[in-house]
């Protein structure tokens, strides 16, 4: 069965190619993909002061109808433990990497580590997940995660119904190109999935009445530290 | 108010456009909701394209990076491969839907899978996915809302990105009540919206596989990525322990940077936002994360014959943000189902009759739908010309029928001009000469912006149609001139 199953894959992939090269039999030979020229001509930096960043950072966030508080670092646990208090969270998931100093007390953390790894089911019941990111970029309002410190596996910021994320400001590029830099490695090196949330997830589909929170957490709470 | 309109890609008869669209316009409630909609998202979107000073320098990388990968996509698609198997996917090849439906099924057969989740894909509307797979004893349940009412009314969609736009709220209350038994539902957004979500979420939890479409995928790294609203992409694309992905060949980019200019078209194209609020990257199978088996499938299924034809070549360009429905005069006025095809709107009327060849009534009359007003060239995040695709389109339609039709029809002013077109098309120097003449002779003709009488014998062609100004250099002009030949 595996041995037809292959042979039947292999001439398609053979066909394919075929057509290709004939259908593009105007190509010169010579022609490398490279010599097709590609006209960079968008922005691929901005050179905004940072405050002004961070500051429009927050300002996209909040058009997406996602929270956005702004703290110092020490201020941060206070922070998180009250706004957990105004949502009656009281079961959180927490990923490896978020640092102990966060954790508000009133809380069971429900910690996902390797060889304990909490159950889909698990997952859904709980009340939110807290988590870090690897960026922010300020033209869109997006929170970047690449499954790395404070971040866990994707289905950790998936099932719970809220997700309380903390971007430090440091964190905050600028536009989407620079995002794209500061990822390639962990993309290339590791493989990494890569998630961006630009607000809660959102539908239109009914008479393009826009509602929040369809699949995924219905509630987005980012804190800014710095 | 259902509508069951006989698709592009059956093997009978369709309707021509003028004989589907005579139906839809007779469709007040249809039209209304199209009308909303469309204005909706042309104002938000030309907002949304407005706040980017770069917008057309954007539009332009988009264009040659596609460009690129379309001529040389044969290495490109083994790069993937390639980088694919690296990351610990399997790549399958299929030629045509049937090879596609086959692989599919028997992927989910290996795993005893009774039922999948599929986040909207219109590469699998396009193969008749779920047809297939019922005829397998296999469900799948589509987990996008538009679709998930759409397929629990038994029809078939009316826009790319709004598939259920024909659809009001208390129509869907109305469903909903009866297919998933939901009591005590109110007629609001947010509560249909909401007893979606507690159906579906059971449905996530469960499945074994699941099936999802590719908006990217990255030659060099094998990463590939899905954009969506609602979160159904990440739920399908992260839960079930395999996952299957069908992809265009076209939907390659060579690079992960290239990412930066793409995820700046698409989200503010499609819904005129900044960025869509759930993207998923991700390359071949992540330990402990994920699905633990990953499949790519790449599909042709007409995309190489689109290719062999050097201006209908452009066509693989389009990234499905629906842009040029929301713009499209003829589009609002007739609605999606129209067309006849899971590609509706300008892009359908140029996608389609490539995709199942030249030569059959129905698709052959799409290319006609359209006042050539040039509106969707003006908005596509990757410019492609559709015009100028459909006139070329137009072109290949009247020769096929003079190849093989009698002499009806020949004396029709359109075919006469077509004759003449055809003939000039059909021969490179002659079409490249007639297109310097065009440009260097139709600006005293032009008004803002279009074309509105053309000279000699193509003047009875636009008696009734408005020919968009060609274009300053074309790519063919430009490459010679690059190459100093
Ligand atoms: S043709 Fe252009 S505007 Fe239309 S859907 Fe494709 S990319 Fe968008």
């Amino acid at each position: 069965m595996v041995e037809v199953e292959k042979r039947f894959v292999t001439s398609a992939r053979e066909e394919i190619l075929q057509r290709i090269r004939r259908a593009t039999y105007d190509v010169p030979k010579e022609e490398r993909p490279e010599d097709v020229p590609v006209e960079c001509g968008y922005r691929k930096k901005d050179d905004a002061p940072r405050e002004e960043m961070i500051e429009h950072f927050a300002e996209n966030v909040t058009e997406y109808e996602a929270t956005v508080r702004r703290v110092s670092e020490a201020g941060l646990k206070e922070a998180i433990t009250q706004t957990c208090q105004e949502r009656d969270i009281r079961r959180l998931v927490v990923p490896p990497g978020v640092p102990e100093g966060w954790l508000p007390d009133s809380v069971e953390a429900l910690r996902d580590d390797t060889g304990t790894l909490l159950t889909n089911q698990e997952l859904d019941e709980s009340d939110g997940v807290l988590t870090g990111c690897a960026l922010g970029i300020a033209q869109t309002g997006t929170i970047v995660l690449d499954a790395g410190e404070g971040q866990g596996r994707r289905a950790l910021t998936l099932l719970p119904d809220y997700h309380l994320c903390v971007v430090r400001e440091e964190q905050i590029v600028g536009l989407v190109p620079q995002a794209f830099a500061w990822l390639a490695d962990a993309v290339k090196r590791e493989g990494r999935a890569v998630t961006f949330i630009s607000g809660p997830s959102a539908t239109s589909d009914i008479e393009l009445d826009r509602v929040e929170g369809v699949h995924g957490p219905r509630t987005l709470e980012v804190i800014i530290a710095g | 108010m259902t509508i069951e309109a006989p698709d592009a890609f059956s093997k009978g008869r369709t309707p021509t456009f003028e004989e589907s669209a005579r139906e839809s316009l007779a469709n007040a409630q249809l039209r209304r909701n199209i009308g909303k909609a469309t204005q909706a998202i042309r104002t938000r979107r030309a907002q949304a394209v407005e706040e980017l000073p770069d917008w057309e320098e954007l539009r332009q990388a988009g264009y040659d990076l596609k460009t690129r990968v379309m001529r040389h996509l044969d290495e490109y698609l083994l790069q993937l491969e390639e980088s694919v198997h690296k990351a610990g996917g399997h790549v399958h090849w299929v030629r045509d839907a049937t090879e596609a439906n086959r692989i599919i099924a028997d992927i989910a057969k290996n795993h005893e899978a009774k039922e999948v989740v599929k986040v909207k894909s219109i590469a699998t509307d396009e193969i008749k996915l779920n047809e297939f797979l019922e005829e397998e004893g296999i469900k799948a349940v589509e987990t996008d809302l538009a679709e998930f009412i759409i397929q629990l009314a038994g029809e078939i969609s009316s826009h790319i990105l709004v598939p259920a736009i024909h659809k009001n709220r208390a129509e869907i209350r109305e469903l909903f009540i009866k297919k998933l038994g939901a009591e005590d539902l109110s007629d609001e957004p947010s509560d249909l919206t909401n007893a979606a979500r507690l159906y579906l979420r059971e449905k996530f939890l469960q499945a074994k596989v699941g099936i999802s479409g590719a908006n990217f995928a990255v030659a060099e790294t094998g990463t590939v990525c899905v954009v969506e609203s609602e979160g159904n992409g990440r739920m399908c694309t992260t839960l079930p322990p395999v996952l299957v992905m069908l992809m265009g060949i076209e939907k390659i980019i060579p690079t992960w940077q290239d990412f930066e200019v793409f995820m700046q078209l698409l989200p503010r194209s499609s819904t005129a936002e900044r960025m869509n609020p759930y993207t998923s990257f991700w390359t071949g199978v992540s330990e402990g994360d994920g699905p633990k088996e990953f499949h790519l499938v790449l599909m042709d299924n007409g995309r190489t014959e689109i290719l062999a034809d050097d201006i209908g070549r452009q066509t693989l360009n389009c990234i499905r943000c629906s842009a040029c429905l929301n713009v499209c005069p003829v589009y609002e006025r007739t609605g999606g189902h129209a067309y006849n095809s899971v590609y509706p709107g300008p892009i359908g009327a140029i996608l389609t009759p490539q995709l199942v060849g030249i030569g059959r009534p129905g698709t052959d009359s799409l290319p006609y739908a359209s006042s050539l007003c040039g509106a969707c060239y003006d908005v596509c995040p990757v410019k492609i010309n559709i015009p100028e695709v459909l006139i070329h389109l137009r072109g290949r339609v009247v020769r096929h029928r003079q190849d093989g039709g009698g002499l009806k029809g020949k004396l029709d002013p359109e075919n006469v001009a077509m004759r003449t077109m055809a003939r000039t098309f059909s021969d490179r120097r002659l079409y490249e000469a007639a297109q310097k003449a065009a440009r260097i002779s139709q600006w005293p003709l032009a008004r803002s912006g279009a074309i509105h009488r053309l000279p000699g014998k193509l003047a009875g062609w636009t008696e009734a149609r408005d020919l968009k100004p060609i274009p300053e250099q074309t790519f063919r002009e430009w490459w010679k001139s690059r190459n100093g030949s």
